[in-house]
């Protein structure tokens, strides 16, 4: 059951390929406009995948510094941009938040891949060398090894001074990052948290590495079309990128000083397959289990659930998967919710995309809208439920359950509810 | 009650309880010339480095290939703990079974192996066991398939705090239902291309002999020395480990606290002392119950008299036994942490504090009454672990001994 100090979110900042900015974002997933394109990031001629869903990105327009953006990574500078709207949306200004009431946990995959990737080919000369050159190592090369450096440059941002992690759990990092910064709150370490996740995985090595699992749409004269959870078509996942971060508090807190509520965290839980690191069992036991674990904890039954955003990352794998795992949490009701991937016109930004559709699910409260799963046109039909195809839907949106499964078997599920709600 | 019934170490200093423990009390060192890669072109050329350990003995077969050093390191200190507290996972229920580890730079020698055969090879060389075996998580998701944890996994990045956050954070798992936790860090930073991005913070130790490399608050201190491994243990509720009769109770989580040090430039000071605090009031007891400190230890002059006026706010001038056994290990960034807790368990047991090898002469500015040369018996009861990452993380963990 709910604990007695709850966990809420009150301000939103979104980076995600087309839109930047939380209202592009959203008036570009509910147009159900894809964002996947060639390559621009690199020159992807040598790659199988040469597509991903990129975003256009400028940092200095968003207010970074010359300094910050040379000394951090494109993830790094897109969850500082998310942090800054995220603040401003929320009404929180300078001087607003107790440093020492104030803590941070973003969820990130894979780091500062593209710096270190790119400080990687000058140390060792374009990969001649196994003894990189300690003279090429440029000031800020260690922060770009080690992923806690997005956790210090947003908690420097906001002047947090209360518990600050990264948490890296791969493909699930944003859901269990937003699951952590609740935790924070329910126990009370934290007044405040501002939780979230950002990744900008569209590297040369990320891309190989993707190349080399045959993970990844080879869709490539067809870009815009490439993702397409649930459709029998599809023929795997696109990279994307992006951030998103809320400012997060103790319901009480919000609602003292006035503060306008997009959702209440209500339920979260992770669980494991101890599968495989890549491998999905079909029987989605394990997401199941989360998922009736975060319902629990939300205090709700399956039936109160209005809306399901889905991994639906593109795979045949993942779409059975996760639609045998909610037959088996929600039973009928399954056949009767909404259920959407995003990651059909935005990509999957590995640890960041929990975090951006998290985003999603509470403008789908925010609005009464649920965003629709992009290019499904020929439904396969293994997966039989009602994943609202190419177009956005007018639906009244109080619950939502929101999921994710990643590499490691790791599997995790939020559940965010209205204040409209009675629930 | 969160209690520690299990133990695993890989250290520079030994393999094994026996070997670590036996090796630490008498003050030896495990820091030598790095012998992984030459170090010749480096202004460090010095690590601790785990020697003796054969992966093979500890990671099956199949994996071996699939997986690098830092996880390596985990296998081995999981199947020691597991060992240890002579625990059958399958007694516990399937989804109340944890992992969380803590990790820094990920696998940085495999990551190294396959950026330099993509670079020089093409993209069509990179081994698609690549992204699963350098990536953050790459430990907790192997240690959960192998040993069937399908309960909450996690993995927490706050570079040398970590192994402190993820047992904080294995201790929440256990608070919020799970019943059982594999926790702590393991890391193996020891590639040529993570050495420069070491060397990159200007804190690493340009000194070349080995026992005067790593002076944590002496007035010689000049930096640290990097290490490998890390420690790995077993946690469970304190009822949970009576009811199944566990051999032994290493001692209690009590106390558990993080915090964040402001930018520099900001005017405002470090937060170690609040962490230290808040951990201290979550263990519901005073300054003077703690017995002894193991400190973070960063070796950096600045670094050094921050931590020395944290403790000294906290428990006065000269007001606690410290140490730092690390000084013989290097610092192992998120391996570090999670041995200063096993270690801290061990000298409880055997009410004795390991000695601070190397270290002499104090800075004037670190009024501590640091244990140096030679073990120090004293009873401990409570236990303090400090910790904190480059950056500006900050933890402090306090420990019990067993009733």
């Amino acid at each position: 059951m709910r604990p007695e100090r709850r966990a809420v979110i009150t301000g939103m900042g979104v980076i995600a390929p087309g839109g930047v900015g939380t209202r592009a974002f959203w008036s570009a997933v509910t147009a159900g406009r894809t964002a996947t394109r060639r390559i621009t990031l690199f020159d992807p001629r040598r790659f199988r995948c040469r597509i991903a869903a990129e975003c256009d990105f400028d940092p200095a327009s968003l207010g970074l510094t010359p300094q910050e953006i040379r000394r951090m990574d494109r993830a790094v500078q897109m969850a500082v941009a998310a942090t800054g709207e995220a603040l401003a949306d929320a009404g929180v200004g300078e001087g607003d938040l107790d440093p020492a009431r104030t803590g941070v946990t973003i969820g990130n995959a894979v780091g500062s891949t593209m710096m270190m990737e790119e400080e990687y080919v000058v140390i060792s000369d374009g990969g001649r060398k196994w003894l990189c050159d300690q003279e090429y190592g440029v000031r800020h090369l260690y922060g770009a090894v080690i992923p806690s450096t997005a956790g210090v440059e947003v908690a420097r941002r906001v002047g947090a001074e209360g518990p600050t992690a990264v948490v890296s759990t791969g493909c699930t990092s944003g859901l269990d990052a937003v699951g952590h910064a609740a935790q924070l709150i329910e126990e009370g370490s934290a007044d405040v948290v501002i939780g979230g996740a950002t990744d900008a995985p569209i590297s040369p090595i990320t891309v190989a590495c993707f190349d080399s699992l045959k993970a990844t749409s080879t869709r490539n004269d067809d870009a815009a079309q490439a993702c397409r959870p649930f459709d029998r078509e599809r023929d795997g996942l696109v990279l994307g990128e992006g951030s998103a971060v809320f400012v997060m508090e103790t319901k009480e807190r919000a609602v003292r000083r006035g503060a306008r509520i997009y959702c209440e965290v209500a339920g979260y839980a992770g669980r494991a397959n101890a599968y495989h690191m890549t491998g999905l069992k079909p029987d989605g036991r394990e997401l199941a289990e989360a998922i009736d674990r975060a319902i629990e904890q939300a205090g709700i039954s399956a039936e109160d659930i209005d809306y399901v955003n889905a991994h639906g990352s593109g795979t045949r794998q993942n779409d059975r998967h996760e639609t045998a795992a909610f037959k088996r949490s929600l039973k009928d009701h399954a056949r009767r919710v909404p259920v959407s991937s995003i990651k059909s016109m935005v990509g999957h930004s590995l640890g960041a995309i929990g975090a951006i559709e998290v985003a999603a699910s509470a403008l789908a409260i925010e609005h009464g809208v649920v965003p629709p799963t992009a290019n499904l046109t020929t439904p396969d039909p293994e997966c039989d439920l009602d994943y609202v195809p190419r177009e956005a839907r007018e639906h009244p949106t109080d619950v939502v359950l929101s999921v994710g499964s990643g590499f490691g078997g790791f599997q995790s599920a939020v559940v965010l509810i209205s204040p409209r709600s009675k629930r | 009650m969160t209690v520690i019934t299990g133990l695993g170490v890989v250290a520079p200093t030994g393999v094994g309880l026996d070997e670590y423990w036996a090796t630490t009390l008498a003050g030896k060192s495990g820091i030598d010339r790095i012998r992984r890669f030459d170090p010749s072109g480096y202004t460090t050329q010095l690590a601790g480095q785990v020697d003796d350990f054969e992966a093979a003995d500890h990671v099956p077969s199949k994996l071996l290939a699939q997986t690098d050093r830092m996880t390596h390191f985990a296998f081995a200190g999981t199947n020691m703990a597991l060992a240890d507290a002579g625990v059958d996972l399958a007694d516990f229920p399937e989804y109340e079974r944890a992992v969380v580890t803590a990790n820094s730079s990920g696998g940085v020698e495999y990551g190294q192996h396959e950026l330099q055969k993509m670079w020089s090879g093409g993209p069509m060389r990179v081994s698609a066991y690549m992204s699963v075996a350098w990536f953050y998580a790459a430990t907790t998701g192997q240690l959960s398939i192998h040993h069937g944890l399908r309960g909450p996994c996690g993995l927490i990045a706050t570079e040398q705090a970590g192994g402190l956050d993820a047992i904080g954070h294995a201790r929440r798992q256990l608070r919020r239902g799970a019943r059982i936790a594999v926790t702590g860090g393991t890391d193996a930073p020891l590639s040529p291309a993570c050495m420069v991005a070491q060397l990159a913070t200007g804190l690493l130790s340009r000194v070349a002999d080995p026992t005067a490399a790593y002076l944590p608050f002496d007035e010689r201190a000049a930096g640290y020395v990097p290490g490998e491994g890390g420690a790995i243990m077993i946690m469970e509720r304190r009822e949970d480990a009576a009811r199944r009769g566990a051999e032994r109770v290493y001692g209690e989580i009590v106390g558990y606290a993080a915090t964040f040090d402001p930018a520099p430039g900001s005017g405002r000071g470090p937060t170690l002392g609040r962490a230290i605090r808040h951990a201290l009031d979550d263990a519901r007891i005073a300054p003077g119950d703690i017995d002894v400190v193991f400190a973070d230890g960063c070796g950096t002059p600045d670094l050094d008299r921050a931590e020395g006026e944290a403790l000294t706010e906290v428990f006065g001038p000269y007001g606690v036994p410290v140490t730092v056994p690390k000084t013989g290990t290097g610092r192992m960034y998120s391996g570090g942490a999670a041995l200063d807790v096993a270690t801290a368990l061990l000298a409880m047991g055997d009410s004795v504090v390991p000695p601070t090898p190397h270290v002499d002469v104090l800075a004037l500015d670190c009024p501590l009454d640091l244990v140096r040369t030679e073990p120090r018996e004293l009873p401990i009861r409570n236990a303090l672990v400090c910790a904190r990452g480059v950056g500006g993380f900050n933890a402090a963990v306090v420990l019990r001994a067993a009733a």
